[in-house]
């Protein structure tokens, strides 16, 4: 093969590539825009003089999973806005700056390095599990204070300076199957997961370990991965074949949508019930949200609930950011104000060392008693995990309705 | 003069590793540089290995992140299960020995019929090595616990592993809790040799041999050389040099998952574009271009998104600069006209 040759096959290869890359970002691009703006405002505008605190945030905010991170750094934005705005914290105001990882765990830590160098001293993040365990090995050995929203895997709160927002993985397997059992729902149950998947197959384990015993039975376990999540029809076959009357997704939702699509083709209603991840199912585009009409889900928020806190956060977002925030959003606007709770309890002040705050603040984590979007009373264990109720929702008409 | 090209390399190399200690050492340098040294360096380590498959074998393979993938597991799962019963730097000099191993081993079985088609079908099916590589570590759960090793395709309660046992590959979820060994220096080294490895290959006998066979299949095979043990020989070398640098990865980050972003197609490709653009068949070259190419994106991270453009407008103008004949040639004029000025 002449040097000429590979050339060209190289840059047809590149080009394909970006072709790939452009697809994939499609989705992400819109939402970027409109939040960079604010971001330029929202930093100019918080730089006062005098000592202030400066808390990070990180997560993908270009590529697949863009609208996970977004929705985290600007949530965290949009609170910490909020509490300049009402006199800051322990009269202090709050520096807040993003770092993008890219979905790659090689990438949040350099993110992280990043914000360490403009002066982080609490870290919201990571936004995604992966990238959160890789950082949390850094923030141990700086002893930084770390706080993940929504970092659900096990191992990202192994270390005692970790903290998180959302339900891990484990503890959704475990409550998705106690109430699929407690409320009778289903006799057979079939399951559809992303085994290259972590929080996919790490929930998966679970609700399988928990089911024994229970009052159903796991008639079908179907894994697909992210290389051939287009075509569900053998997945959804074998549940009809052996008679699932319940299908549990414990997937995102982008996924599942096509699942609910394809189920309606086949003519194959069970019920579906979903995690987290699910939440967003009715914003996809082009899905006919009357095939989600039915659908559960076990999710600590819901967009239309009607609690005052709720109504505020979602109108200011909407506002600002255009869209209508999802569970990532609000589990990154309580982390700020967890933080803050955290802060307040202990007078922490931002001269202290990284050290210091991370000391003191991890004290208050065990002892606060935070009231949040996610959960009107959250307690947290020494290990990291929050103790809250997980809330059921059904999608009724469009929209989410609370369950019980 | 060859010789003294290759004097060369080693200096850049020592001299930017000299620079970087000296910033280091003085604190001026940033924990954000200070955190991309390691990566910067091992992308260096496999668009070297690549270079030396593209460039000097003349085969293109845009699977080399698979090799990449198999040393970085095979090493991790044996600093795992070590990490308590060996000291530090033999458990970490093991797991490179293990490492360069596996890849290479995996590059000999690939190597058996891939090596025997050509161009665009040898690109093909090392593309689809690369993905069958990530797909099945990610089926894969292996643990251990006093009763010996447990393995399962399904799922980790197949395993049926005692409650102290250790999980050690979790399917997706990957290995876990690697001990961080790698560093800046091990990373030079691991270079150094890979450089040393390379340039006196290409020297050597068995090097012009393996060039004869890429500039000229059939004379070569007339003249006797025997082509297939010689593009074995290269390729084998190449993927080991890919599995050092995948040792360096899964040393360096303590979350190790086989999944597109780290071991993909999208990453193969990223090296390759290191490869084209630093000059295939220039190993100094792809060592630069891995190294500007890795830091660019990130020492841009103050533009916010605006990087990615930056990033790719670069890719272009270097692409052009280095490749198209017009450029060359004017180059050249410009080079010319200044030696006579």
């Amino acid at each position: 093969m002449k040097k000429s040759e590979i050339l060209t096959t190289a840059v047809a290869s590149v080009m394909s590539l970006a072709m790939l890359v452009g697809c994939g970002e499609g989705a992400a691009t819109t939402t970027e825009t409109s939040s960079d703006a604010t971001a330029a405002t929202a930093t100019e505008a918080s730089a006062p003089a005098g000592p202030t605190f400066k808390i990070g945030a990180i997560g993908p905010l270009t590529g697949g999973a863009a609208a996970y991170g977004n929705a985290v750094c600007n949530a965290a934005e949009l609170a910490v806005a909020e509490i300049n705005a009402n006199g800051g914290i322990n009269g202090y105001q709050v520096e807040y700056s993003k770092e993008d990882d890219e979905l790659n765990a090689e990438k949040s830590v350099n993110a992280y390095n990043t914000l360490k160098d403009w002066g982080m001293q609490l870290l919201v993040g990571s936004t995604t599990s992966a990238c959160s365990i890789a950082v949390s090995e850094y923030t141990k050995a700086d002893n930084m204070f770390q706080l993940t929203p929504s970092g659900s895997a096990e191992d990202c709160v192994k270390y005692d300076n970790a903290f998180r927002v959302c339900f891990s993985d484990p503890n959704q397997g475990i409550a998705s199957a106690q109430y699929i059992s407690d409320h009778n729902l289903a006799t057979k149950v079939g399951i559809i997961y992303d085994s290259s998947d972590v929080y996919s197959s790490g929930i998966y384990q679970k609700f399988t370990e928990e089911a024994d015993g229970k009052n159903f039975e796991i008639v079908s376990a179907e894994a697909f991965t992210q290389d051939n999540n287009t075509d569900f029809s053998v997945q959804l076959q074998k549940a009809k074949d052996a008679g699932a009357d319940l299908v549990f997704l414990p997937i995102y939702y982008k996924d599942a949508s096509l699942i609910l699509t394809q189920a309606n083709t086949m003519g194959y209603k069970p019920t579906f019930f979903g995690v987290d991840g699910l939440d967003g199912i009715l914003t996809v585009d082009n899905f006919d949200t009357a095939l989600a009409e039915g659908v559960m889900l076990l999710t600590p928020f819901a967009a239309d609930a009607t609690d005052d806190l709720t109504v505020k956060f979602v109108s200011q977002y909407k506002e600002k950011y255009g869209e209508v925030p999802n569970q990532f959003a609000a589990d990154a606007y309580d982390a700020v104000y967890i933080i803050k709770q955290a802060i307040e309890a202990k007078n922490v002040t931002p001269d202290m060392s990284v050290s210091d705050i991370c000391e003191a603040v991890k004290g208050a984590m065990t002892e606060i008693e935070a009231a949040g979007l996610t959960s009107a009373k959250m307690t947290w264990d020494a290990n990291g995990e929050p103790n809250k109720e997980p809330k059921a929702v059904v999608i009724k008409d469009g929209a989410y309705v609370s369950a019980q | 003069m060859k010789k003294h090209d290759n004097l060369i390399t080693y200096a850049v190399v020592i001299a930017a590793y000299a620079v970087f200690q000296i910033l280091a050492a003085t604190g001026n340098l940033s924990s954000h540089m200070k955190g991309l040294l390691v990566p910067m360096t091992y992308y260096a380590v496999i668009a070297v290995a690549l270079n030396l498959c593209v460039g000097i074998l003349g085969e293109l393979s845009i699977g080399h992140c698979g090799f990449m993938c198999i040393g970085a597991f095979t090493s991790a799962f044996f600093s795992k299960l070590t990490e308590e019963s060996l000291p530090g730097p033999l458990r970490f000099f093991l797991a490179f020995v293990i490492g360069i191993a596996f890849a290479a081993l995996f590059g000999f079985l690939i190597g058996i019929p891939v090596l025997r088609l050509k161009g665009d079908y040898l690109a093909i099916v090392t593309l689809a090595f690369g993905e069958i590589i990530k797909n099945v570590i990610n089926a894969f759960y292996i643990g251990v616990d006093s009763k010996g090793f447990h393995f399962s395709l399904k799922n980790s309660m197949e395993l049926g592993m005692e409650k102290e046992g250790n999980l050690i590959v979790n399917g997706a979820m990957g290995i876990t809790g690697t001990p961080h060994d790698s560093n800046f220096t091990v990373a030079i080294v691991v270079l150094l040799i890979s450089l040393f490895v390379v340039l006196n290959l290409v020297k050597s006998r068995d090097g012009r041999a393996i060039m004869a066979v890429r500039d000229n299949n059939i004379a070569a095979e007339a003249t006797g050389i025997n082509v297939t043990r010689y593009k074995m020989m290269a390729f084998v070398i190449s993927a080991a040099i890919a599995g050092a640098a995948g040792v360096l990865f899964s040393h360096n980050i303590t979350t190790l998952t086989a999944s597109s972003q780290y071991f993909g197609f999208n990453a193969s490709i990223m090296i390759l574009v290191y490869v084209v653009l630093g000059g295939i068949g220039n190993i100094r070259g792809s060592v630069i271009a891995a190294c500007v190419l890795y830091l660019l994106p990130e020492l841009l991270r103050g533009l916010n998104t605006y990087r990615m453009l930056i990033y790719s407008i670069v890719l272009i103008v270097m692409m052009i600069v280095n490749w198209s004949p017009k450029v060359i040639e004017w180059r050249k004029r410009v080079t010319s006209s200044l030696r006579r000025a």
